[in-house]
């Protein structure tokens, strides 16, 4: 065989394609452009959950690409926002973009000097470190009342509007909705160009067969340092977002609890698939909004069954099931 | 005598009180076929941690083309030129054969750092990677994950991963172990056919393959070198007869 002929194999060429934008790619971000005019009212909901969107996303990068365990990514998402916050609130900067780019590298560094001595470690030891950063960073915001307002947050944080035009309105949140979009936008095409590059690969390599990895000569440590840098810098971008957005910012950016719920967003969706953040994000919020209107005192009890099933039957979330069906329907179409 | 291209010096392990290599000194040329055999615990796979540098020894060096490498890491021996398979395969289980070797092969090229750019991009590392699969007869199983692969067929990725990396070593654990008979000839022709200017160290237990592959055969007894030669002075040597070959049958 001719290597012309080999470089067209199945195989070769699904490599050479896999990054090119499918059909259906853009059709989330246009259900997303349109909730802005579809639902007006409900737009601070939308920021909530274009927030979540990103987090998950910046999650993804760490635990669904390099298979990253953390149990404690709130730790960025909360640097992030008391980044913001902190600047804003004791007038020392507060001009939108560049408070998220200073957001990001607060998270970034912060996920660089934790990274470093985590990594070391795997499995459950990662988890209880990634689980320890975390609570650390939250007391000390905790206790630090006099620059982070401690338990009560700091808020009627002063944000400008953005590029000086557009006014960020805690009532009627237009200019939020559509800043966070495009934030979501940039980051999510900064996260799928990673994935798809050698760099992803690799990480994805590492997720597989760590032991493999080192074998065939990668710096497997600096790799997933890089990758958890990214991630945590993403992760403070949307707590960036999620301060500016709020105009306030408190000790609950910084929870087991918001750790926890990116995460059951994560396995919802479906990790280590670019979309299964969005869909992820989309099918918990929508269902907690919807649980907690029909039932106020019991709403949790639905979200524990639905995570229950879905680890009993669908082991890669949401996007694994449509995968699982589409493959059985094809199956079966090509069967007779 | 010309540099080895391998080689080491009084290479000692202990873990605890257990000497798993004692005071080994061995020499691998350019193009040898070289055999380590052995019964079962007699450090063989302790030997291959040591000079691919999992382990780090107690005493004594390794040497590559002259130079020490005793303290280099593992990773940075592989980019020296010295790679392994493993007794048991250590694939990408969740990923297809040829993503599977275009790991090994972009790491080898520097492609693996590109964080901006799409793998696909990277058409050289493809083809090299497809050329592979190619001589090793693996072309129709490129788009198969390994999970769907049977096991002779995993055991070929497994050397695939490996020359993907162009060694200059080449160390070799039992690639034909838990591969049926009726396929095991697919390794044995890929491990002959292997190019002629890689040098190649090769533990298994299989006697055929052994000696019809080895030019160069070391016994390992208890983690010492028991005896050194050629197949024909180690099949005629009566102690070696007496430890271990005699105990496998093919005496």
């Amino acid at each position: 065989m001719t290597p012309t002929r080999l470089s067209e194999h199945v195989a070769a060429a699904d490599i050479v394609s896999r990054h090119r934008l499918r059909i259906w790619e853009p059709i989330p971000w246009i259900l997303l452009l349109a909730f802005y005019f579809v639902f007006p009212r409900y737009l601070g909901f939308g920021v909530e959950l274009l927030t979540m969107i990103l987090f998950a996303l910046s999650l993804d990068l760490a635990l669904g690409y390099a298979g990253i365990v953390t149990l404690g990514h709130a730790a960025f998402f909360g640097a992030g926002a008391y980044t913001v916050g902190m600047l804003a609130k004791h007038g020392i900067w507060n001009e939108p973009i560049t408070s998220l780019i200073l957001a990001a590298a607060m998270a970034g560094a912060i996920g660089l000097a934790s990274g470093l001595v985590l990594l070391r470690t795997t499995g459950l030891t990662l988890l209880m470190l990634t689980l320890c950063t975390m609570a650390l960073l939250e007391e000390a915001a905790n206790l630090g009342a006099q620059y982070t307002g401690g338990f009560d947050g700091l808020d009627n944080l002063p944000i400008p509007p953005l590029f000086g035009l557009f006014e960020f309105s805690p009532l009627y949140p237009k200019t939020q909705y559509l800043y966070c979009l495009a934030v979501l936008f940039l980051c999510f095409v900064l996260v799928r160009t990673l994935a798809y590059s050698p760099f992803g690969h690799s990480l994805t390599g590492i997720r597989e067969n760590t032991l493999r990895m080192h074998a065939v000569g990668a710096p497997v440590r600096w790799r997933l340092v890089t990758c958890y840098t990214i991630s945590a810098a993403i992760a403070g971008i949307a707590g960036g977002l999620w301060a500016q957005s709020n105009a306030y910012v408190n000790l609950s950016t910084l929870g087991l609890d918001r750790a926890a719920t990116v995460l059951i967003i994560l396995v919802l969706g479906g990790y280590g698939r670019i979309y299964g953040a969005f869909i992820g994000a989309v099918a918990y919020m929508a269902l907690s909004h919807f649980l907690a209107k029909a039932y106020p005192t019991a709403w949790q009890l639905g979200l524990g069954l639905l995570l229950v099933v879905i680890a009993l039957f669908a082991r890669n979330g949401i996007i694994g099931l449509w995968d699982q069906l589409t493959r059985r329907f094809f199956a079966k179409r090509a069967a007779p | 005598m010309s540099t080895p291209l391998l080689e080491t010096r009084g290479l000692t392990i202990n873990f605890g009180a257990l000497a798993a290599t004692r005071d080994v000194s061995l020499r691998l040329d350019v193009g040898a076929r070289h055999a380590l055999i052995g019964p079962n615990g007699a450090g063989k796979t302790t030997l291959i941690n040591l000079l691919t540098g999992v382990l780090k020894p107690t005493d004594g060096q390794v040497l590559f083309k002259g130079n020490d490498i005793t303290a280099v890491a593992q990773a940075d021996r592989v980019k020296l030129g010295i790679a392994r398979t493993f007794q048991i395969n250590r694939l990408f289980r969740g990923l297809s054969v040829l993503d599977n070797v275009y790991i090994a092969v972009a790491e080898r090229l520097g492609a693996a750092p590109t964080m901006l750019r799409p793998a696909g991009a990277r058409k050289d590392v493809v083809e090299e990677a497809m050329a592979l699969l190619d001589t090793l007869g693996l072309t129709d199983n490129a788009n198969h994950r390994i999970a769907e692969l049977p096991y002779g067929r995993q055991r070929l990725v497994e050397l695939a991963i490996t020359l993907g990396l162009k060694p200059d070593v080449l160390l070799l654990d039992e690639p034909a172990a838990g591969v049926p008979s009726t396929e095991s000839h697919i390794i044995l022709d890929a491990v002959a056919a292997l190019p002629r200017e890689i040098g190649v160290l090769i533990i298994d237990h299989d006697m055929d393959l052994v000696f019809r592959f080895a030019e160069r055969i070391t016994v390992l007894v208890s983690g010492a070198v028991f005896a050194e030669g050629t197949p024909k002075e180690i099949a005629a040597n009566p102690d070696v007869r007496a430890v271990y070959l005699g105990q496998a049958g093919h005496g």
